[in-house]
């Protein structure tokens, strides 16, 4: 019997790992939630959140994003070129979704907040996400956020006064608060046609064969 | 498993004692390398979240060979650690030789992750260095193994 003992506690280890790894596998998976009707995006709500694409594009794409998070760096490029390509058929939400532990994530969603009073949002969102590796880790950012609101040609007073602002700060919490309601925990978080992306496709291939569905599950008019 | 099975020394249980906690050392990196290995087939480690240094570490192209994660590897040294182990506290001589080599491949490949965490990442992320602390105790046991006559 002792002979077979080896065999059996490694056959038992093989399988409690396996059985393990499975369970926590679907553990870590659940089912990706879809946004309710009443909370998804309406035009209505426009004035609430920045949106880039036309307001009759045929798939929305709502991104909460972390601009000091580095997945959300990566995928920033291939989203631009994404939108490109895709033209009028998409259009593409932002909302600020800054983490306490990214030391200048919030600074950076202010920043991008108050180059949206002089209407460059969008400007400062790619120019964010593009020098994220120079400004995340500077025990100054913000003046470099000054700088990069020089380089858009922002009025600066103006353009510091709103970052410091409540009103600034208060639309990164409603983006924030409408995050959790909606349960996102990481980022970056993609909703297509409210429905939630898995991790695993977030990259630019799983985006796109996202948006893909989502345009021929749109019903086609004569 | 072909080697003969030595007989026992009742006089020095030593081996068997360093084996048995080889094989619980081997366990708590084969609990770690399957977690991170989960990890990443989930997506996990493609967002942010939790700790920014094991982002760094977990999400670069260091942790990964093609679309394989390395943690998988780490699961598949950790199990042949630990069947090794077993094995040689049960007194297969043999197991005790492929023990020492598969910990000695664990070993460098470790050296190489703290390199890459320390000096191109300069990030560290607390699920490795546990997994290196593991693979330094396994090393230990070996280097300090009684050797048999």
């Amino acid at each position: 019997m002792k002979r077979y003992l080896p065999f059996a506690i490694v056959f038992l280890c093989a399988m409690f790992t396996f059985g393990g790894g499975m369970l926590l596998y679907r553990a870590k998976r659940p089912a990706p939630p879809t946004i309710a009707r009443e909370t998804a995006i309406t035009d209505e709500k426009a004035e609430s959140f920045h949106a880039r694409g036309g307001t009759d594009a045929l798939v929305t794409l709502e991104e909460f994003g972390d601009f000091q998070c580095p997945p959300c760096g990566a995928l920033a490029g291939p989203l631009l070129q994404i939108e490109k390509d895709y033209g009028s058929k998409l259009r593409v939400v932002f909302r600020n979704f800054p983490f306490d532990i990214h030391q200048n994530a919030h600074a950076a969603s202010f920043a991008a907040e108050a180059a949206g009073r002089q209407g460059r949002f969008w400007d400062m969102h790619d120019l964010l996400y593009r020098e994220q590796a120079a400004w995340s880790k500077s025990p100054d950012a913000e003046r470099l956020f000054e700088s990069y609101a020089a380089m858009l040609r922002l009025d600066i007073s103006r353009f510091k006064t709103n970052a410091n602002s409540e009103e600034v700060k208060a639309r990164v919490a409603a983006d924030q608060k409408r995050g959790a309601e909606l349960g996102v925990k990481n980022t970056p978080t993609i909703f297509i046609n409210n429905h939630q992306l898995p991790p695993t496709s977030l990259n630019p291939d799983g985006v796109r064969k996202a948006i893909d569905e989502a345009l021929a599950e749109v019903p086609k008019h004569p | 498993m072909k080697s003969k099975r030595s007989s026992v020394n009742p006089v020095s249980r030593a081996p068997i004692i360093v084996y048995s906690i080889a094989a619980v050392l081997a366990l708590a990196g084969l609990a770690d390398a399957t977690y991170l290995t989960v990890q990443f087939l989930s997506g996990e480690t493609a967002v942010c979240g939790g700790s920014t240094d094991c982002f760094r570490v977990l999400g670069s192209v260091y942790a990964r060979i093609g679309p394989m994660p390395v943690a998988a590897l780490g699961v598949l040294g950790y199990f042949t650690a630990f069947t090794f182990a077993i094995f040689a506290a049960f007194g297969y001589a043999r197991a005790r030789i492929y023990f020492a080599i598969v910990v000695g491949f664990m070993f460098a490949g470790t050296l190489w992750f703290l390199f890459v965490q320390a000096f191109l990442l300069h990030a560290f992320c607390r699920f490795c260095l546990f997994s290196a602390a593991v693979v330094f105790l396994l090393t230990g046991l070996v280097v300090a193994t009684p050797r048999r006559s």
